[in-house]
């Protein structure tokens, strides 16, 4: 084969890429993308049409799939619902940010502990810190319930930020490591140079470098903390203290054994929000932890 | 610097995390183990009683073998749906398209939402009065009337497998592309040069070198699935007749509903004993199958 030939033919095999080469076939998958794209988006959409229905509305047989009218009757329910809508957001946004604070404060200094000193003994003590990966937590909630009732965790924000927090602790770590080990050396040798000491060197030269890491991390403490469901059922037993997925269970249950759909509907929506919105401005990080945290 | 300093430094920094994994994981783990051979009670109790939780385990909780049974049905046929349509949707969307990048995203949404809430919105929409996704069956006359699917353990299994697939498949997904893209680009155009076809590449080039990935993912799917609970305790309550319980519901059960914290650690060891070795030997067998 001569060059000229071996190149068309490269050309043409880089203009077909993955799938098939002609623009039928393209636009067929890309029907086929929009399509399913569409059965993805539906289960959400119409939990929002159901929401903004009025309170008859939605708990109508047969149901209709387009609201009728609009109303904010359902969001005006749930945010009255028990102790108020904004307790239970609020209880679920205060354990978030302490897990996120656990999080940040414990991993970002072992990764960079990890990542720039090397001693003996280092690699055995990564992995008693990937150890929460290969206990399920499920199994420790049991004895960690039984400490924080001795000690006065029970019931508190912070017993179950730390709960999240172990869930998060391995992932974290790995990744702050990475992150660090990714910043040249150099920087920190000429930070000698001009006189800083280790924790100087850290704070100021190597922390502001690997910030997307520590977004990252934050993110991924936010979105696992605001979800979380079964600590948080066993942890928190005050009506006043529940997180919002656990509300929402109850907001399920209802009085007199009739579900009120249009609220849970909105309940629904409230609670998808925050982790729509942080993975819709903040997919970049988001994706790339993902990959990082688990392909490698 | 001398190097008995650097080695103190270094633990200075991985030393708060360290104590807290010590205080929270490790310690606990040890109660769990103490606590599994006590009487331990939410109401008090915790007198030693040797293996006796044990014995019952194997001898006198049947519900339990039922729900780990149920839990490894579930695992057994969710698993291969969700790697399955995972690995289609990528290679649907693996190129750098607009309209295919759009549809990645889209697809990856729901797993950013929680298990519990999506559980809920599924049960809404499965509800044989109210449920959306019912009526779309009966007018698209797919059903005939509106399905009752949480009156019969099999549907009720195959309506939490559909909620957590459309949950959690793009999962698998993003990490399949990820794998199909680092595929380096001579190779593929090799094959494409030799002449091979679209399917002769998915199954010689893009199936064997995205094994690793696929085989990490289908081991973090299945355990995930062997220790199933929000979508249970929410959609189906364990029933009926409590043929729905997973062995974490049937754990939370013991442990916080009738009070049995030794009787629930026991459990506990014994789930997490059954998970471990059975990933052991999914990583024995992946390290033998995929050397990289």
């Amino acid at each position: 084969m001569t060059d000229a030939a071996l190149s068309t033919r490269v050309a043409a095999a880089r203009e077909e890429r993955v799938v098939g080469s002609n623009a039928g076939v393209r636009y067929l998958l890309a029907a086929i993308a929009v399509f399913i794209s569409a059965l993805m988006l539906a289960p959400v959409v119409l939990s929002f049409f159901a929401s903004i229905k009025s309170k008859a509305d939605a708990s109508a047989t047969p149901p209709t799939y387009l609201p009728h009218s609009f109303s904010l009757e359902n969001y005006r329910n749930i945010l009255d619902y028990q102790a108020g809508l904004w307790t239970y957001v609020g209880n679920s946004l205060l354990v978030a940010a302490l897990a996120i604070v656990l999080v940040v404060a414990l991993a970002v200094p072992a990764g960079y502990g990890l990542a720039r000193f090397r001693f003996r003994g280092k690699e055995v003590l990564f992995l008693v810190l990937l150890l929460p990966l290969m206990i399920p937590y499920q199994s420790l909630l049991i004895p960690i319930y039984m400490m924080f009732a001795k000690i006065g965790l029970a019931n508190t924000h912070i017993g179950l930020a730390i709960i999240h927090a172990i869930l998060q602790i391995p992932f974290s770590i790995y990744l702050m490591r990475n992150s660090f080990e990714g910043v040249p050396k150099e920087l920190e040798e000429a930070a000698v140079v001009d006189g800083g000491n280790s924790f100087q060197l850290f704070t100021r030269v190597a922390l502001p470098l690997v910030l997307p890491g520590v977004v990252t991390i934050a993110l991924f403490a936010f979105i696992t903390s605001w979800n979380e469901f079964l600590a948080a059922l066993i942890v928190m037993n005050k009506e006043t203290l529940f997180t919002v997925p656990v509300m929402l269970v109850s907001v399920r249950t209802g009085h007199l054994g009739a579900v009120d759909w249009g609220s849970l509907q909105a309940g629904i929506i409230v609670s998808i929000i925050p982790c729509v919105l942080i993975y819709v401005f903040l997919q970049k990080y988001y994706v790339s932890g993902l990959l990082s945290g688990a392909v490698k | 610097m001398n190097l008995g300093r650097r080695n103190l430094l270094g633990l200075a920094y991985m030393a708060p995390a360290l104590l807290f994994v010590a205080v929270f994981v490790l310690y606990p783990f040890g109660q769990l183990i103490y606590t599994s051979f006590t009487d331990a009670s939410l109401l008090g109790g915790g007198k030693w009683v040797g293996a006796a939780n044990y014995v019952r385990i194997f001898t006198g909780d049947p519900q339990f073998w039922k729900a780990l049974w149920f839990t490894l049905k579930y695992t057994v046929i969710i698993t291969p749906v969700l790697m399955g349509l995972g690995y289609a949707l990528a290679l649907l969307t693996a190129q750098n398209d607009r309209v295919l990048q759009f549809a990645r995203g889209v697809i990856f949404m729901p797993v950013v939402i929680g298990l519990g809430t999506s559980s809920l919105l599924w049960f809404w929409l499965f509800d044989q009065q109210v449920g959306l996704f019912d009526k779309a069956l009966v007018d698209l006359h797919i059903a005939n009337s509106m399905i009752v699917w949480f009156t019969n353990a099999d549907w009720a299994l195959w309506a939490v497998i559909i909620s957590v697939t459309w949950k959690v498949v793009g999962f698998g997904m993003i990490l399949f592309v990820a794998a199909i893209q680092s595929i380096s680009r001579e190779v593929v155009e090799a094959s494409q040069i030799d002449g091979a076809g679209y399917w002769q590449r998915v199954s010689m080039i893009y199936a064997p070198l995205t094994l690793r990935t696929v085989l990490l993912v289908t081991l973090i799917s299945a355990i995930g699935s062997m220790l199933a609970f929000e979508q249970l305790y929410i959609m189906t309550g364990g029933g009926p007749r409590g043929l729905t319980f997973t062995s974490v519901y049937w754990i939370y059960q013991s442990a916080f509903i009738k009070f049995q914290l030794g009787y629930g650690s026991a459990l506990a060891i014994v789930l997490t004993a059954i998970i471990t070795i059975a990933a052991a030997i999914q990583i024995f067998l992946t390290s033998r199958s995929a050397p990289q």
